[in-house]
């Protein structure tokens, strides 16, 4: 305990473990806080005094959801919630209480349950509509076309909406961005609408204010700037793709000749931008057809999973990955990169590279296909190039060689001419003006901000969005600057770290709550429509700009239809003919940016000498968190739950550094063991110097990383994102300058001699090293299309103690094609909100109790024999000398076994099976034994150990799906093959009197795979698309040998490796 | 050393071990039979209503079809409770100044909805569907008992899962050709054994493993 206090002081700040302090308490700016081994303290703490336990209620909050204290206070749930303090302090029980202690709960449990559980269902009222809407038919949903804006792209989705309230977000067929399909943050960003941690209102120097009065002072400010011709007055917004915005701004700017505005996406490369100049001479968009190629090269770009397109580019990457039978042929993935990425984990071939010798890779291959004199490779790299080169030379016109984000400009350049050589340009990709409105160099204009900040030129700064003062480049001081401006204006979502430091705040809009457009990465424009009146007194940018103009307070719509009513002339129609056929469609038809041919005014030869870094310095990258992106999302639990796709991280970032350098830093991972379940991996913290500061984050030791590269992921260390997102992680900005935006060197690594607790649910529900996992490559498929059955078999039909049941009308079942499955994450959050399922909070998932219905393993294969017969299947073991395994991912939900193991024990008959195969949980009748999921060889079934759901906000009550019950403490809960989407599917089909079609019935993991991977339905239908792909010879049973029949199948994942390489 | 006990202690010992099971037995039934009760069920229980509406007025005098307020009740799982924008089609017109309807006027007024006291209230765990048993053949009044009679609405039937389960067992007794689903006072032909057989087999229905399959109406 002494040396435990002795750390905490040392730190800034002390963070309870799972109980994030409240926004309000940790106004300390520190670069970075760190959690500490407070964990066990608040176990010994833990008494059964009924004072404790209302501090521990409000403590402990933030473990299930995001409530503040602020808010708990003066919630009427809450004052409910004390008065029933028995049964929710059971909740709050931990594994630590004694036996007596343990009496004492249940008895009061029981007779508190016991009287509850008696007397007459309390009387309950319909409240009807006044005037009900048009077109809404109770106990339906309606689906309406938006676009979520993210960055440089918009993906175009459908809203699920029950009475007004929008529920789900489902990918728009007919939206380029999205073609039918979603990914996590999408899926996620609707828990965003209903974090009851949103800014309430508009507040000036912290008191509340109306909008009126806001309107009153941005016209007096906006008199102030006229006279001085707008000089002093600075707009800084984010990538803005909104033509609407756009359009707005460029009128405020015309209106104030001095004014500027600047732009600064802190999670956005300048590489694309800078490379094109360099390429072109002019900035363009640069388009990919993924699925025209048959060989790819990324050098470093994560394009099936991040970045503007990838939803689409994932699609129809999969679609080359279709594999229906031996000669069948394959597209070709190699990818050069430092640290392992969704898109580098389902490459053929992947090579790690620090992020700083890409370069050197690239123009050693525009030297192959010589664009430049030979640079010599050496090592793997060398034998590896010259394999891609021939490969790329083979497919000339159907080839591909996409550069990545956070890659310089150089890259870029030396891409478009490596694709301009190989007759790429119009087949594979295309080019396009840019998508964003106004494309700058992010760096240098907010570098110009801060100069005239500096200079004290700035009398007005307006912050759109944004939160610069948490993810501005560190050396900036973007802290100081901002004081010197005299009237600063925030629009953010959050009362954030920069709106502590602006003299107004104003609360921002959901994209779900307001009128807007935005522009997908094509170019395709879409009309953001609300689906529901802001929740709180909240505002759009086209508010705040309006605001300045000389239309104050002009609604959004107005703006939109005003702006589209200017641009409808050239699109040849007027805005009143096409406006309900946008909206309807989610399509501005006839936007699509129309394909340019930018003359290539580079040579590789004209490039300045390169050296890379010596091969043995530490070079330091950033990269945006797959889950948490620059940090947008860090209040959102969904996210921080979901475990990131490569490292199975939850709640956390860490440094993530390759298992030789760990070795050489003498860096551990400890397993520790809690409550039966290996989820709390105690990691060696770090502390790093780097560009003259310093920041504590844990280590975390990852397969596939370049030997002497490291990550610092951005996105975490806030410290007033919210109950959630607050003091979770290591703040990587802290260290992050402006000459080192990406990549950085002569930084230092420091074990500190402390360890850290990191989440990481790579270690649950493992498999314990059976046989479960089937890969191979297209040769050995071609050899033996069989090779799938190798080893475990399932025994033949009448094999069993028990009558067969015979299925005659549908038998559902679900075929996920290994292949093509990415492990993005998509379904899981998917699942997440069709299903309302609840988060836990870090210290749940520590002891295995998270409650994903799908979860997605992440195996490791050995390089040399990965390709061959079956791997080992523990994702636990690994060896840490591999540096650069092949990755593989299995995405696991209940595999509703024909022969379900776990209905033989229910001692309730709480699981069931029901006629058309579904292994039914019927939630009312469960009584908690947890038989069935000690039966379960899967271990797909969920326990609500505690309270799980959040019960009280009433903000999260608008979120759920009415269509599926929301489970209680105690209950058993599994994936039902969206059970409720089949009744009602089936409600429909039976209405008409005519069997299900094939694909009416979409489960919601389905919906949202853009690889579309998973593919549901009645494997009864021999024409149905799961029937034909459970037909293949690829097709396999996890442990067939139980004979527990599973209707869940999987197809085996077949590399397509090049052979010269394989050779090597 | 005299026996403490008199023998026929013994005689009180066994009585009194098959009284206690007996009792157990007894108190156990009486715990069913009370949860099963209109006290615990509701049934036939009339509810106070902020407007005392009357089914047998509207249905039964007036002839008004089911599906004129309850808008839904062929196409979604709820029947729909009407807005009270459907009451004011006629009341704007009839009876449009007495005080006994003031609140509906009220609430058009002030866009306030009227908190009707609901009359059947199913589990919250059970997703019960309007449309599709409307569209199988099964009556208003089967569930719902003769609403046309009822000045104020009851409860009916008993609404508990073994009364939902003898249908779903054994749907035939209750099939009507679909004319007659939103007649109030349809009763079973004579030939209802023979019709019901034939319902079924015309309205498709699935077996009786699909209707009684937990998740029909658990999810």
């Amino acid at each position: 305990m002494d040396a435990m206090s002795e750390h905490a002081k040392d730190k800034e700040l002390r963070i309870l473990q799972g109980a994030p302090q409240a926004a309000s308490a940790s106004g300390n700016h520190g670069d970075h806080e760190h959690e500490d081994h407070a964990e066990e303290d608040t176990l010994r703490d833990f008494t059964l005094d009924l004072a404790t336990v209302r501090e521990k209620l409000k403590e402990k909050s933030g473990k299930q959801y995001w409530r503040t204290l602020e808010e708990l206070a003066g919630d009427p749930h809450f004052q409910d919630l004390l008065h029933r303090e028995f049964p929710r302090h059971a909740s709050e029980w931990d594994d630590a209480v004694d036996r007596r202690d343990f009496l004492k709960l249940m008895g009061a449990s029981l007779a508190f349950a016991g009287l509850a559980g008696c007397g007459r269902p309390d009387e309950s009222h319909i409240v009807p509509y006044v005037k009900q809407p048009d077109g809404m038919v109770l106990g339906k949903p309606n689906f309406y076309a938006t676009a979520v804006p993210l960055g440089a792209d918009a993906v175009g989705v459908l809203v699920e909406s029950h009475e007004g309230r929008p529920t789900k977000i489902e990918g728009n067929p007919d939206h380029p961005s999205s073609l039918g399909s979603t990914d996590a943050l999408v899926q996620a960003s609707i828990l965003n609408l209903y974090d009851p941690d949103r800014a309430p209102t508009v507040l000036e120097n912290g008191e509340i204010r109306s909008w009126s009065a806001f309107l009153d002072a941005a016209q007096g400010l906006a008199t102030a700037m006229k006279a001085q011709n707008g000089a002093g007055f600075r707009i800084l917004t984010g990538t803005v793709t909104s033509p609407t915005l756009a359009w707005q701004l460029r009128k405020i700017l015309a209106q104030y000749p001095l004014a500027k505005w600047h732009q600064w996406e802190p999670a956005a490369g300048e590489g694309a931008r800078e490379g094109a100049k360099l390429a072109f001479g002019r900035i363009v968009n640069t388009v990919y057809a993924p699925g025209k190629a048959n060989v790819i090269l990324s050098l470093d770009s994560d394009f099936l999973a991040s970045g503007p397109g990838h939803i689409a580019y994932a699609k129809q990457f999969a679609r080359r990955r279709k594999l229906d039978g031996p000669n069948d042929t394959l597209n070709r993935l190699y990818v050069v990169e430092p640290t392992p990425s969704v898109t580098g984990s389902s490459a053929d071939h992947r090579l790690p590279l620090r992020a700083g010798e890409i370069e050197l890779f690239a123009r050693a291959l525009a030297g192959k296909l010589g664009l430049c004199s030979p640079v010599p490779l050496s090592g793997e790299a060398a034998n590896w190039l010259d394999g891609v080169a021939k490969d790329l030379q083979k497919e000339r016109g159907a080839s591909l060689v996409v550069a990545g984000e956070y890659q310089p400009a150089a890259v870029h350049a030396l891409a478009h001419a490596i694709n301009a050589t190989l007759g790429n340009v119009g087949t594979t990709l295309y080019y396009t003006d840019p998508v964003e409105a106004e494309p700058t160099n992010n760096l240098e204009s907010l570098r110009e901000l801060c100069a005239d900040m500096d200079a004290g030129k700035v009398d007005l700064l307006l912050i759109l969005g944004g939160n610069p003062l948490y993810d501005a480049p560190h050396d900036f001081d973007f802290t100081s600057k901002l004081k010197r401006v005299p009237t600063a204006i925030h629009l953010s979502p959050y009362y954030d770290e920069t709106s502590v430091y602006c003299h107004w705040h104003v609360s921002e809009s959901h994209y779900l709550e307001t009128w807007s457009d935005a522009r997908a990465y094509d170019g395709t424009a879409t009309i953001i429509q609300p689906l529901i009146a802001p929740l709180y007194y909240s505002r759009s940018a086209h508010d705040v700009v309006a605001a300045f103009s000389d239309k104050p307070g002009l609604p959004a719509y107005d703006a939109v239809r005003a702006y589209w009513t200017e641009a409808s002339a050239r699109l040849d129609t007027s805005v009143e003919a096409g406006w309900r056929k946008w909206l309807n469609d989610g399509v501005v038809h006839g936007t699509k940016f129309a394909p340019i041919k930018p003359e290539l005014k580079f040579s590789a030869i004209s490039l300045p000498v390169f050296q890379p870094a010596p091969a043995d310095q530490i070079e330091f990258i950033f990269r945006p968190d797959p889950n948490v992106y620059d940090g947008r999302f860090a209040n959102n639990g969904w996210l921080q739950e979901l475990p990131k796709p490569v490292t199975k991280l939850t709640w956390d970032n860490a440094l993530l550094v390759s298992p030789k350098l760990a070795q050489k830093l003498e860096l551990a991972h400890k397993i520790a063991s809690r409550g039966g379940e290996h989820g709390q991996v105690r990691s060696t913290v770090v502390d790093v110097d780097l560009n003259g500061s310093k920041v504590t984050a844990a280590a975390w030791t990852l397969p596939g990383q370049a030997e002497n590269s490291v990550v610092l992921p951005l996105g975490y260390g806030r410290t007033l994102a919210g109950s959630t997102g607050s003091n979770k992680g290591f703040n990587a900005y802290a260290v992050r300058t402006s000459n080192a935006l990406w990549t950085a060197s002569d930084g230092k690594i420091t074990p500190t001699g402390d360890d850290y607790p990191l989440a990481c649910t790579q270690y649950h529900f493992n498999m314990e090293g059976r046989q479960i996992l089937s890969t191979g490559t297209l040769a050995e498929y071609r050899k033996n299309p069989a090779f799938a059955h190798e080893g475990g078999e399932a025994p033949a039909k009448d094999n069993s103690l028990y009558k067969e049941f015979e299925y005659k009308g549908y038998a559902w079942g679900m075929a996920i094609d290994l292949n093509k499955c990415n492990g993005c994450n998509a379904c899981v959050v998917a699942c997440q909100a069709e299903n309302n399922i609840p988060v836990v909070g870090k210290d749940q998932v520590m002891r295995g109790r998270e409650m994903h219905w799908i979860r997605i393993d992440r195996y490791y294969a050995n390089s040399e024999s990965a390709t061959s017969g079956k791997a080992t299947g523990d994702p636990a073991e690994y060896n840490p000398s591999l540096d650069n395994p092949q990755t593989f991912f299995q995405p696991v939900p209940c595999q509703q076994c024909e022969n379900a193991p776990c209905e033989q024990v229910c001692p309730v008959g709480a699981t069931v099976h029901s006629a058309e195969g579904l292994n039914d949980m019927v939630y009312n009748r469960c009584i908690g034994t947890r038989y069935c999921s000690n039966n379960c060889p899967y271990k797909v079934r969920r326990f609500n150990f505690l309270r799980f759901q959040d019960w009280d906000t009433p903000q999260l009550k608008l979120l759920r799906n009415p269509e599926v019950s929301v489970r209680s403490r105690g209950v058993m809960e599994k994936c039902t093959y969206c059970v409720q989407r089949i009744n009602n599917g089936r409600i429909e089909a039976e209405k008409q009197s005519r069997p299900i079609r094939d694909g009416e019935i979409v489960t919601a993991c389905e919906s949202a795979c853009p690889s579309e991977a998973i593919v549901f339905g009645n494997a009864n239908d021999p024409n149905s698309r799961v029937a034909k792909l459970k037909a293949q010879q690829r097709n396999y049973s996890l442990l067939g040998e139980l004979n527990a029949r599973p209707r869940t199948t999987y197809l085996a994942a077949v590399r397509n490796p090049n052979a010269e390489l394989e050779k090597a | 050393m005299a026996q403490i006990f008199h023998r026929s202690a013994n005689f009180l010992a066994r009585f009194s071990l098959l009284g206690a099971v007996v009792l157990g037995g007894l108190a156990l039934t009486a715990v069913l039979v009370v949860a099963r009760s209109p006290y615990i069920t509701n049934e036939r229980v009339s509810r106070n209503q902020p407007i005392q509406f009357s089914h047998k007025h509207h249905v039964g005098d007036e002839g008004i079809d089911c599906r004129y307020c309850h808008t839904s009740v062929e196409s979604s799982a709820y029947a729909g409770i009407p807005p009270t924008r459907t009451c004011m089609n006629c009341h704007s017109v009839l009876f449009n100044n007495v005080g006994y309807l003031e609140p509906v006027r009220e609430s058009y007024r002030t866009d306030q909805s009227i908190e009707w006291v609901k009359v059947h209230r199913l589990a919250d765990y059970v997703y019960f569907n309007h449309s599709i048993h409307i569209n199988k053949g099964i009556g208003c009044s089967s569930c719902h008992g003769s609403i046309n009679q009822m000045p104020l609405v009851f409860q009916a039937s008993p609404l508990t899962m073994s009364w939902c389960l003898d249908c779903h067992r054994n749907p035939q007794p209750n099939l009507r050709p679909r004319d007659q689903i939103f007649n109030m006072d349809w009763k079973a032909p004579a030939d209802q054994e023979e019709a019901g057989k034939q319902l079924a087999a015309e309205y498709k229905l699935r077996t009786t493993t699909e209707l009684t399959s937990c998740s029909t109406c658990h999810r």
